[in-house]
């Protein structure tokens, strides 16, 4: 068992808001102004003028836990959940309120990207600027010049002023350089998320390899939850400055989509508040993964059933279908079945198989109809939730683009002679 | 080789690590400096040259000014010039490092939220920027000590010691103020006014000579009278005596600056990054 490098107790941080003064800056004018109501209040009343208007924000309370070395950890949770308060403190660029943490090893943080750059200084200057500010020493600067200046593709640009860089060329400079810090524990907050699509792809590779080569020990945090559940191997997540939950990456996270979609995969009724009219009552509707797992990811084979009972005389059903939708409304498919249903209590299913669906959330409704006629239509009477999959280290990390993600049949023909 | 630095964050932990940690970022003092000089001689044509006209015509106004025209005495047999510009020295130095100083912490906001190292580099940082300058002016000292055909005494090598008073003079006024500027805004416009007052009342146009005795010991409360007394008094030389109870006065009050100063730096340091 490795031992630990990163032992958090009890971190909290509490900020004060004041909501009369401007926020930000007080003017000196201002204190003393305050102080002199105060102390003329105070003769008149015998009382302090009450400081209501202050109000204490905690963005972290009670945070504890315990990185063992060549974890990658993720750090997860919805904007304003305490992550980068979190990472600020470990990287001792602003106090605890309370609590305390013991960390064992050299820290590189990289919170923004380009951190210290100055316009007028060349590319460069920039490059020992920035990497000895990062921390990095002069020669380990020199060592790895011709590697940060190779992976950010500025050579022809090294000796013109910064100021004159393209936002792309900025930010690919800037990530090369911390890109190439060397130090035990890596902090590292969602700065992936910057340039186009080919460096993110570049950038994320690069995060890869540092992560898997190294007995490094990470923190990440990122949106990106793809790059999170390839990078990392163990999770935290952070709600409304607390941990919600700690543990396998996996798992964690999908506790953090379930808070953020409200599913419910199974819906169950009693009769007399059933969904449904005269003729047609809905008892429940369920999806059921296969083999009963517990998190449905793309390649997560699906049942939906649906139990109704037919209660009106003389109504039959002979046509069900399908409509699969995302919660922003857009249809993904339709399916439909032309089987007899008759009085009484039926029930009917509809398999949808795996690697068909993207990851997304989706709801579901049912139609159910004599002919042409829809005798009752279900609108959303489930909601669940589809994960992405790990992927392998030579994919890029974005959102899977399309509606579906169908896993088609290829054939491939290699080079032949081309006669 | 792993390295098995134990780090302890705590809200009041007086961070014995402070003060190795400055020695592990030291590089910083130079690059920060480095930088600060390098971009601002960018795109122009004179470059360093700006560094030496500033002096060169502070001291020509003033020679013209307070030497011929309002006719103020020389101190011994050196020239008006030689007396105006050993005092233009130090105090050029000390006004210009206290004003980096004071909005150092301010101008590098973007660090200070950003980056871990410690913050007591950045003030010294404009501080040593401000060196540099001063020494890039003690160089014209030369030709002008040359066109008055005047040579230094062995006093000249004295003029370190005196250079360290005003550094330090400097440092802990501009740590002490540079720290209240973070929370109070006001102070960007204090530093401005103190340094038009302290020219006029510090000795530069003037002989402290002229200070009436039985405040002479008083005068002394501001350090830089003490720091230009003795920049003259290593520069000139002959027939310049030194008030050596005013520097022993000065040395305390400067002593006395670096210290509060520090100490208000350190205590309000961890409450930087919110406050900027």
């Amino acid at each position: 068992m490795s031992d630990i490098v990163i032992k958090a107790e009890g971190l909290s941080k509490a900020y004060t808001i004041t909501h009369q003064r401007k926020p930000g800056t007080v003017t000196m004018r201002e204190a003393l102004s305050h102080r002199a109501k105060n102390a003329l209040s105070r003769l008149r009343t015998q009382q302090w003028l009450s400081h209501d208007t202050d109000e204490q924000f905690w963005a972290l309370k009670d945070v504890g836990f315990e990185i063992r070395r060549g974890e990658r950890v993720g750090i997860v949770g919805r904007n304003g959940a305490g992550k980068s308060t979190l990472l600020k403190i470990l990287s001792r660029i602003t106090n605890p309120t309370g609590g305390r943490a013991e960390i064992t090893g050299r820290v590189a943080s990289l919170l923004e990207v380009g951190t210290g750059f100055h316009p007028e200084l060349t590319g460069r200057e920039n490059i020992f600027l920035n990497g000895a500010i990062l921390g990095m020493s002069r020669t380990e600067i020199k060592n790895k010049f011709d590697e940060i200046v190779a992976f950010a593709e500025v050579e022809q640009f090294l000796d013109t002023p910064v100021k004159k860089y393209s936002s792309g060329m900025y930010v690919r400079l800037a990530f090369a350089v911390a890109a190439h810090l060397e130090s035990e524990i890596l902090i590292v907050d969602e700065v992936l998320a910057v340039g186009d699509a080919s460096f993110q792809q570049k950038c994320l590779g690069k995060m890869q390899d540092v992560s898997t080569q190294s007995d490094r020990t990470i923190l990440f945090v990122s949106h990106n939850v793809t790059a999170i559940q390839t990078l990392c191997n163990k999770g935290i997540l952070l709600t409304k400055g607390g941990i919600q939950t700690m543990g396998d990456i996996g798992s964690v996270v999908n506790e953090y989509f379930s808070n953020s979609h409200h599913c419910s995969m199974r819906n169950e009724w009693d009769l007399d508040t059933a969904p449904g009219n005269d003729a047609i009552r809905v008892k429940k509707v369920e999806v059921l993964p296969e083999s009963n797992a517990s998190i449905i990811d793309v390649t997560t084979p699906l049942r939906i059933v649906t139990d109704f009972l037919i209660c009106q005389d003389g109504v039959t059903i002979n046509a069900m279908s399908m409509v699969l939708k995302n919660t922003k409304g857009d249809c993904i498919f339709g399916t439909f079945t032309e089987c007899g249903f008759t009085q009484g209590l039926n029930k009917a299913g509809v398999q949808i198989p795996g690697n068909l669906l993207n990851d997304d959330t989706y709801t579901i409704d049912f139609y159910y109809a004599t002919g042409t006629t829809i005798v009752y239509l279900h609108q959303d009477c489930v909601v669940f939730q589809v994960n992405d999959i790990p992927r392998k280290a030579s994919m890029a990390l974005n959102k899977w683009a399309g509606a579906v993600r169908p896993t088609l049949q290829w054939d491939c023909i290699s080079g032949t002679d081309g006669s | 080789m792993i390295n098995q630095r134990k780090l302890v964050i705590e809200p009041d932990h007086a961070e014995k690590n402070y003060w190795k940690d400055l020695w592990l970022f030291r590089e910083l003092f130079y690059i920060l400096s480095r930088r600060d000089i390098t971009a601002r001689y960018k795109q122009t044509v004179l470059g360093f040259v700006w560094a030496l006209i500033r002096p060169l015509l502070t001291m020509i106004v003033f020679t013209i000014v307070f030497g011929k025209l309002a006719k103020l005495p020389t101190e011994g047999t050196a020239p008006y010039a030689i007396l105006v510009f050993a005092a233009m020295l130090p105090w050029q130095f000390f006004a210009a490092s206290l004003s980096e100083a004071s909005n150092s912490l301010i101008g590098n906001a973007q660090l200070i939220t950003k980056v871990y190292f410690p913050r007591l580099i950045i003030p010294t940082s404009s501080v040593i920027t401000c060196c540099v300058d001063f020494l890039i002016s003690l160089a014209i000292l030369i030709p002008v000590m040359m066109y008055y055909r005047f040579a230094p005494t062995v006093n000249i090598f004295a003029l370190p010691v005196f250079l360290l008073m005003a550094f330090a003079a400097a440092l802990g006024m501009g740590l002490y103020i540079g720290s209240l500027n973070v929370k109070y805004r006001d102070f960007r416009h204090v530093v401005p006014f103190m340094v038009q007052f302290g020219l006029y009342v510090s000795p530069v146009g003037f002989s402290s000579a002229i200070i009436p005795e039985q405040y002479r010991l008083l005068y002394n409360l501001n350090p830089l009278v003490a720091v230009i007394d003795g920049f003259r008094w290593a520069i000139i030389g002959q027939g310049l005596s030194m008030y050596w109870p005013g520097f022993f006065l000065s040395l305390g009050v400067i002593s006395l600056f670096l210290y509060l100063g520090i100490k208000k730096f350190r205590s309000m340091e961890k409450s930087f990054a919110d406050m900027i």
